[in-house]
Parts: C-alpha cells; structure tokens; sequence
C-alpha cells in the first residue's frame, strides 16, 4: 500500500503538468497509466506531428512536448506506474483507496482524473465468433513469440505491427498476412520486405480482404476472410492477430459514481473538483461551459485543481500562493538556488 | 449552407444544415447527433468519425488526403465507402448528400 497526497489517473500533458503543480505547492503524487510510456495522446496518437499552440512554444511535436515535461518535473522525484489501470476507487474515511490491475493499492485523500478520453486500449475485430478465442488464440498484442512456431497464423493489419510481425513470424511460422487494401500504411522498407515474401510464397498475402469469420470446435482452426465484392476465402489458422491501432475507453470510471455528461465528467471551474469531494477531473475528460479541448486548457485546469487537492492533503494549513521567481521555499522545492 | 442527412445504422434519419466551412463531423457533434463519436476532436487521429457514403456522391466529395486511409484502417468494418466525416469540408455544392453511419464507431 502506498500513502501519497495525490494520484493521477493519466500521464499526458495535463497529468503531468498538474504534477509539477503538486510540486510546486509541495504535495506528493503517484502517477497511473494504462499505456506502457509517458504522454497519453501525445505520444500515442501524434508523437512526430506538430503542435502550434503551446504557449510560448511556436512550434514542438507530441514527443518533444512530453520529453519538457517529464524534464519539469524531474526535481520532484514523482513515481509512474505504467501498464497499469486504475480499476476501482472507494471512499474510507478522509482518504480514498485506489485499486489497480496490477493489485497496487494507493490511500490518499485526492485523486486528479486526466484520463484523457479514457484509456488506450486495443481495436478488436468486428465479429462475434472472435471473442470466444479472445485471449486464447485470437490476439492483439505478442507477448511470447514462440507459441506461433510451426503455427498457421492469420494476421490481420496493414501497419508497422502489423508487417513487422508477419515479417518476424515468417522465419518460424507459416504466415498469412491480410489488409483491407492494396496500400499499406507500414515502413517502406517492411512492404518491400512483405511483397519479396509474397513472392517467394513465404507469406500468402491477401489484399482487399476483411476477417468474416472465425472457426473451431473448441480450439481455433480456421478464419473465413471475405473481399469487397463478397466473395470467401477459409484459411488454415491455429492463430489469428489483429493489429488495427488502438481505441480510446473511458473503461472503470465510468462505474465511479461520477456524474458523467456522455463520456465526459463535468466539474466546477474553480478548482475542478467533480462531484465527489476529493476527486478532481482536467484536461479533455472534463467539461464546464465554455470547454476548450487544448492542452493549455488542461494546463490551466491542472494548476487550480493542485491547489483544490492542497485543501484535504494539509487540512490544517492554510494555502499561500507564491510566485516560483520569488519563492526561497518552492526553489528549494526545485533545487535551485 | 448544405442540408446533410445523416443516417444512423438502425435507419433513423437525421436531416440537419450545416454552415459552410464546418465539417460533416461537426455538424453532427453540434447537432446531438448520436453515432458519430469523434473522440479525437478532429484531428484525423481516432476513426470514431467513420462514415460510409454511397457512390453517387461519393466520387463528388473532394478526395481523399495524405493519411485518411490510413486512418480508416483502424475503423470499425471500413469499406470502399468510408470516410471520416472530420475530413469532409460543408460548402454549398454538399446540399443534400447523406452519410450512413457503421454498426458502431470502435
């Protein structure tokens, strides 16, 4: 069990600005996320695009942006738990307890939501045949690659996963890869590689073909794929893959108790707070009239509701503002002299 | 201004102007329409937008750019059809098309 002031559900821009807020004022925090690297959106959705509209920065991408970030608030020492999921939260006493998938535990008297537009999870295939495999022998993500040796795998995808798994699982595997179109939007140097394959029939190709359906009595034995016009293909599958990016699910906040307009939590604009004392929601998981989905938003919405979090974590002191160009305490907070 | 009709999977029609210069996407969002969710906001980063449009308005719109495919690869059972609705610009030359809308957006 950890004791901490604050958690953060979410390591993007806001959560992590919110952070350096917490810091600033000289609260400690925990920082939860469900994807295996810091930035959220900005890293996951447009690492290499540029952002226009960060104050004062005319011009850094979705890395670059994270990378300043995660340097700001390096002085603060704050801990991530990523690949993990805040899955429930309940209320003892003044504290709250936060349970996550991997079974960590954190007690603390507030929680800051920058959950984005929930968490990343991956896209699965449309049809209903697929979820009795799910897990089992119909996959989205490799964890141990030598399961599929002198397997059959059908891999559905026309991204960098997508093509650098077929290329990967060729040496071993008996390959099918298959893409809704002729166009892969993977490495150039990855569709040479699969299009050399395919023609060396090391790897049946399949373009203009989409999953129809999957088979098997018990274990997974073949997938139906079907083209544009209608007409089906069966294949020999032991193991079918798909790698179609990932999604966006407001996933367990949603069984929180917070009020929920669609998939957003409304709050008040003065420090951000829900309607649950002690848990707070910025950035594009909030709204309030007059809600800009910008990070600056989020920014500004991290730094009040720090200050809303001071109140139940030092509910015997009174909250001073200072200014980090004046303030001997918050330099010392930073380390600077 | 162009009346857009927007059709949810069920068959339900919803027929809505939408001003110039927005996008099909958000004529919808502003308008409570359900179906389209647009998670991204727009930016041509989520696939929650996925619209089919039939042929003969289909080769009207203006085509495809750098990265809709690619995008649309990611939608829920894409087909020759689809677009994403932020991509598609309203003018006047769109009074009257429709956009049918997937089973579900993810």
């Amino acid at each position: 069990m950890i004791k901490t002031d604050v958690v953060i559900v979410g390591a993007g821009p806001t959560g992590l600005f919110c952070a350096h807020q917490l810091g600033i004022i000289g609260l400690k925090c925990e920082i939860v996320d469900n994807l295996d690297k810091i930035g959220g959106q900005c890293i996951e959705l447009y690492p290499d695009k540029p952002i226009y509209d960060i104050p004062a920065v005319p011009e850094c991408t979705g890395e670059e942006l994270t990378n300043n970030l995660v340097e700001q608030i390096k002085p603060f020492n704050f801990k991530f738990h990523l690949n993990d999921r805040v899955q429930e939260l309940k209320k003892e006493n003044d504290n709250w307890i936060i349970k996550t998938t991997n079974r960590k535990e954190f007690h603390a008297p507030n929680v800051v939501i920058a959950g984005g537009v929930g968490s990343f999870e991956p896209r699965k295939f449309p049809t209903k045949s697929a979820e009795k495999f799910d897990g089992t022998s119909v996959l989205y993500s490799i964890k141990d690659k030598t399961i599929f040796k002198d397997k059959s795998v059908a891999i559905f995808g026309g991204g960098d996963s997508a093509l650098d798994w077929a290329i990967e699982l060729s040496n071993t595997s008996k390959v099918s890869l298959i893409h809704r179109r002729d166009e892969f939007r993977g490495a150039h140097a990855s569709v040479q590689k699969i299009k050399e394959l395919s023609e060396k029939n090391i790897i049946n190709l399949f373009t203009k073909y989409s999953i129809k359906d999957v088979k098997g009595n018990g274990s997974l034995e073949e997938v139906e794929i079907k083209s544009e016009d209608g007409e089906s293909k069966i294949l020999k599958a032991d193991y079918v893959l798909g790698f179609f990016g990932l999604i966006m699910q407001l996933g367990p906040i949603a069984e929180w108790g917070l009020n929920l307009d669609k998939k957003v939590i409304p709050v008040n604009t003065e420090n951000f707070e829900t309607n649950k004392k002690g848990i707070f929601a910025i950035g594009d998981i909030c709204t309030y009239p007059g809600k800009l989905k910008l990070i600056l938003s989020g920014f500004h919405e991290g730094a009040l509701a720090a200050r809303g979090c001071f109140k139940y974590a030092r509910p015997n002191e009174k909250y001073r503002f200072e200014f980090t160009t004046a303030s001997s305490t918050i330099k010392d907070r930073l380390g600077v002299k | 201004m162009a009346k857009i009709k927007y059709i949810e999977h069920n068959g339900k029609e919803h027929i809505v102007e939408v001003q110039n210069g927005l996008t099909v996407m958000e004529g919808a969002v502003q308008n409570d329409i359900p179906g389209i969710d647009a998670d991204c906001g727009g930016s041509m980063s989520c696939a929650t937008c996925h619209v089919y449009v039939k042929e003969d308005w289909y080769n009207k719109l203006p085509k495809k750019e750098m990265g809709e495919d690619d995008m649309l690869d990611q939608a829920y059972e894409p087909n020759t059809n689809s677009r994403l609705s932020c991509q598609i610009m309203v003018s006047d030359d769109l009074d009257g098309l429709s956009v049918y809308m997937p089973e579900k957006q993810v």
